[in-house]
C-alpha cells in the first residue's frame, strides 16, 4: 500500500526523522485556515499517489493565506497521471539551502535491502540513475545488521554528503531505517531531503509503500487505507477476500492462480485485436479452490461491472477437479438468480486439466443459454472477445 | 535424478497436522514421496494417519531431523509463524527448504533468506510457491503429481496454475522436474538457480522458463543463458496487459514506472536465442518442436 505525503510525513515524526508537519484539508476555506494558523509563505501541496507532483502543477507557493486558498482551490480536482487530487497538504515554506536524495527499497536482484543516496537531489532519481549513475550511492544493507551508525557513515561517505552535515544525515538515516523496519516498509523515500540557511536537514518529502503481508503486527495500519480514493468493485473484492484489479476493458475475467489470470488478460488483449479491440475489463484471482461460493462471489464482482459485456471463466483443474468447478459454476449462477441478480450476460468457459472432461459435460447438460463452453483457452479468448464485441 | 528430489529423499512437513498441511501431506504421500517426519509445536508425539501411512510429529525441527534423517522439508504453517519455521529449519541444517505458504511478510522473508545464505547449508526455494515435482520419484509442495508422466523437459516457473497448464500441454513429452519457485518480491531460488542446474541435469533435454512481470529476474536469466546454457530454452512471460502501478495477484508482480514490464522480459530473451511463445499453447508448441528437433537429430 502506497501513502499519501502527510501519511508519510507522520511516519517520519513518530520515528524521529526530522521533517515538517502541516495540516492537510480538503477545500480552499480549510486551506486558508491552516495558512493563517502557519503564518508566513506557505506550499499547497497535492496529496496524491504519484510521482511527478510539480511538474503537473501540484505543488504551488503562496504567500498568503488568501493565495494559499486560491491555490488549494486550484490544485483540488486537479488529475495528475489519473489521479484525482482530492486533498492538499499545507505546509510552512522551508529555505533551502542544498537538495539531497536518500531511500530504502527491495532489491530484489540480490534478494536484500538497498540504501540509494545523493547529493544530486530534487529531481527525478530515475533520471539521475540513468544519466549520472555515477552521482547516485548504491549501498545493500545486511537484513541481519540492519543499518547502525557504522552503516550510515558507510552510505552518507558513499553518496558524499558534506562534512557540515555528516553526523545529521548519519542520524536521519538510521531513523529512517526505524521507519523502514518498524512499519514493514518495502520503500521509504525522501526526495529531497534538504539543508536549510540554518543548517538544519530535514525531510521535505516522503514517499513511503506498507506490505499489506505485515498487517498481522501493525493494527494501526489500518487506518491509512483511504477507503473513499479506492474502487468500489475492488474495496468489495477485498471484503470477500479475493484477489480483484479493476481494468479499463469490457472483457470480464475471472480464473485460479495469479499467473494463469495475467496469461488469460494477454490471451484475451490478443484475441481482441480482431473484434473491435475489445479489452479485458480486470484481473480476478479466484484461487486454487474455486468451490461455489467462491465462484459466485467472483461472478457477482465481475457482472457488477456495467463496462463488462462478457466473461471468461478460466480455470485449470489441478487439486480442485474440473467437475467440482463446473458444479461450481452451475451453482454460482443459481445464487446469483436467487439474490435476484440472474445472469444475463454470456459467460465463456473452458475448463482443463483434471476431469476436464466430465466439467464440460456438466456445462452443456446443465442447459444454461448465457454458458458457452469451449475446449482451448486460445479459441475461448477469441469466443469471449467476439462477444464482447457484439454485444 | 533430476534436479533437488528423487527417490531417496526423505521429506518433513511443518505445520503437518494444519488443515492445509494434513490435505497436501496426504497427496504427496499418495504420490509416492518418502515423508518421513512432520513438525508442529505443541503436538510432539502425536502420530498423524494418512493412506495407510503413520507419519511421526515432533515439536522442533532439530528432533524430527534426529529421530528420522530428513532433508528436505515443506513449509505449510501460517505467514506470521512462517518466519520461525523456516529459521528452525536452518538451525537444523536442513539442506532444503519449500516454503509454500503465501502472504509472509517480505521484511520475514529478507531475514530468514539471509540467514540461509550465512547458513551456507539450506536451500530455500519461495515463498508462495506450490513447491516441486521430480515426476514418478518426489513431489515436495501442491503440485497435482497425476498431470504427466516422467519426460526430458524441465520446468522452472513462478506461477503455480501456469506450471500445471503447461506440464498439461506437454504431457505427450513429460516433464523431468517441474519447479514452482514463487511470485513474490524476494525468493530463496531464482530461474537462474534452475536453469543451471536443469543445464547439468542429464535427464533435462529442453527447458521451458515461464516468468511474469516484475522484477528483473527474467533479463538476469536471459544473461545467464548467453553464458552458460547449451541446452534448448522456451520462454513465455505473463502480464503483457498488465497496468504500471498495480499489483497482479503475486506480490511481487507489478510493472513499476518502466522496469518489470513484460514486453523487455521477452526481448532480453529473445536477445539471446530463447524462443518466446505468445500463449501458453504457442509456448508448449516451442517446446515440443525443440525436444523433436533434438530427437531427429
Amino acid at each position: 500500500m502506497d501513502l499519501y505525503e502527510y501519511q508519510a510525513k507522520e511516519l517520519f515524526a513518530k520515528h524521529g526523522v526530522p521533517t515538517q508537519s502541516g495540516v492537510v484539508v480538503t477545500d480552499a476555506s480549510a486551506a486558508v485556515a491552516a495558512a493563517e494558523q502557519i503564518g508566513g509563505m506557505v506550499v499547497v501541496k497535492a496529496q496524491v499517489k504519484t510521482g511527478g507532483r510539480g511538474k503537473a502543477g501540484g505543488v504551488k507557493l503562496a504567500k498568503s493565506a488568501a493565495e494559499a486558498g486560491e491555490k488549494a482551490d486550484a490544485i483540488l480536482g486537479l488529475d495528475i497521471k489519473g489521479h484525482i487530487v482530492h486533498k492538499v497538504l499545507i505546509t510552512g515554506a522551508a529555505d533551502i539551502e542544498q537538495e539531497y536524495y536518500v531511500s530504502y527499497l527491495l532489491d530484489r536482484a540480490n534478494r536484500t535491502f538497498l540504501a540509494m543516496a545523493s547529493v544530486e537531489g530534487g529531481m527525478d532519481i530515475e533520471e539521475v540513475a540513468a544519466t549520472k549513475p555515477e552521482a547516485l550511492a548504491k549501498v545493500l544493507i545486511d537484513p541481519l545488521v540492519g543499518v547502525n551508525a557504522e552503516v550510515a557513515a558507510s552510505i552518507s561517505d558513499t553518496a558524499g554528503f558534506p562534512a557540515d552535515i555528516r553526523e545529521q544525515v548519519i542520524e536521519v538515516l538510521q531513523r529512517l531505517w526505524d521507519v523502514f523496519v518498524k512499519e514493514d516498509a518495502t520503500l521509504v523515500e525522501v526526495n529531497p531531503l534538504v539543508k536549510t540557511p540554518e543548517g538544519q536537514v530535514m525531510a521535505l518529502d516522503g514517499k513511503v509503500t506498507i506490505d499489506e503481508n505485515a498487517e498481522f503486527r501493525h493494527a494501526d495500519h489500518a487506518a491509512l487505507v483511504d477507503l473513499a480514493a479506492e474502487n468500489g468493485l475492488e474495496l468489495k473484492a477485498k471484503e470477500k477476500g479475493l484477489n480483484y484489479v479493476k481494468l479499463e476493458g469490457e472483457v470480464g475475467i475471472i480464473g485460479n492462480g495469479a499467473g494463469l489470470v495475467m496469461s488469460t488478460l494477454d490471451v484475451v488483449a490478443y484475441a481482441g485485436e480482431k473484434h473491435k479491440g475489445v479489452r479485458p475489463a480486470n484481473f480476478l484471482d479466484i484461487g486454487g479452490g474455486a468451490s461455489a461460493q467462491v465462484m459466485a462471489d467472483g461472478l457477482e464482482i465481475v457482472l457488477g461491472d456495467p463496462d463488462v459485456k462478457s466473461v471468461f471463466v478460466n480455470v485449470f483443474g489441478g487439486i480442485t477437479a474440473c467437475d467440482a468447478v463446473a458444479n461450481g459454476i452451475v451453482q454460482a449462477i443459481a445464487l446469483l438468480e436467487g439474490q435476484g441478480e440472474p445472469v444475463t450476460k454470456p459467460i465463456v468457459c473452458r475448463l482443463d486439466g483434471n476431469n476436464a472432461a466430465a466439467g464440460r459435460d456438466i456445462l452443456s447438460k446443465a442447459n444454461l443459454s448465457v454458458i458457452h463452453v469451449v475446449e482451448t483457452m486460445d479459441d475461448a479468448a477469441d469466443r469471449v472477445a467476439a462477444l464482447a464485441a457484439g454485444a | 535424478m533430476s534436479i533437488f528430489l528423487n527417490k531417496s529423499t526423505k521429506v518433513l512437513v511443518q505445520g503437518i497436522t494444519g488443515a492445509e498441511g494434513s490435505k497436501h501431506t496426504a497427496r504427496m504421500l499418495a504420490s509416492g514421496t518418502n515423508i518421513v517426519a512432520g513438525v508442529t509445536p505443541g503436538k510432539g508425539g502425536q502420530v498423524f494417519e494418512a493412506n495407510g501411512h503413520s507419519i511421526p510429529v515432533f515439536n522442533s525441527v532439530a528432533e524430527a531431523v534426529t529421530a528420522t534423517g530428513a532433508d528436505v522439508s515443506v513449509v505449510f504453517v501460517p505467514p506470521k509463524f512462517a518466519k520461525d519455521a523456516v529459521l528452525s529449519a536452518i538451525d537444523a541444517k536442513i539442506h532444503l527448504c519449500v516454503v509454500i505458504t503465501e502472504g509472509i511478510a517480505v521484511h520475514d522473508t529478507a531475514e530468514f533468506f539471509a540467514r540461509a545464505q550465512q547458513s551456507g547449508t539450506t536451500r530455500i526455494i519461495g515463498p508462495n510457491c506450490p513447491g516441486l515435482i521430480t515426476v514418478g520419484e518426489c513431489n515436495v509442495g501442491i503440485i497435482p503429481a497425476d498431470i504427466t508422466g516422467a519426460g526430458r523437459i524441465g520446468l522452472v516457473s513462478k506461477s503455480g496454475t501456469l506450471t500445471y497448464q503447461m506440464m498439461y500441454e506437454l504431457r505427450d513429452i513429460g516433464i523431468s522436474t517441474a519447479v514452482g519457485i514463487g511470485g513474490d518480491p524476494i525468493i530463496g531460488t531464482t530461474h537462474i538457480d534452475c536453469l543451471r542446474m536443469f543445464q547439468d541435469d542429464p535427464d533435462t533435454d529442453v527447458i521451458v522458463m515461464i516468468g511474469e512481470i516484475g522484477g528483473d529476474a527474467e533479463e538476469r536469466a536471459a544473461a545467464f543463458i548467453k553464458e552458460h546454457v547449451t541446452k534448448p530454452v522456451v520462454g513465455y512471460v505473463a502480464g503483457f496487459t498488465a497496468p504500471e502501478g498495480k499489483t497482479m495477484g503475486h506480490a511481487g508482480a507489478i510493472v513499476s514506472g518502466s522496469s518489470g514490464t513484460a514486453e523487455a522480459k521477452k526481448l532480453a530473451l529473445e536477445a539471446v536465442g530463447v524462443k518466446v511463445g505468445k500463449t501458453p499453447s504457442e509456448t508448449a508448441r516451442l517446446a515440443r518442436e525443440a525436444y523433436n528437433a533434438l530427437v531427429r537429430a
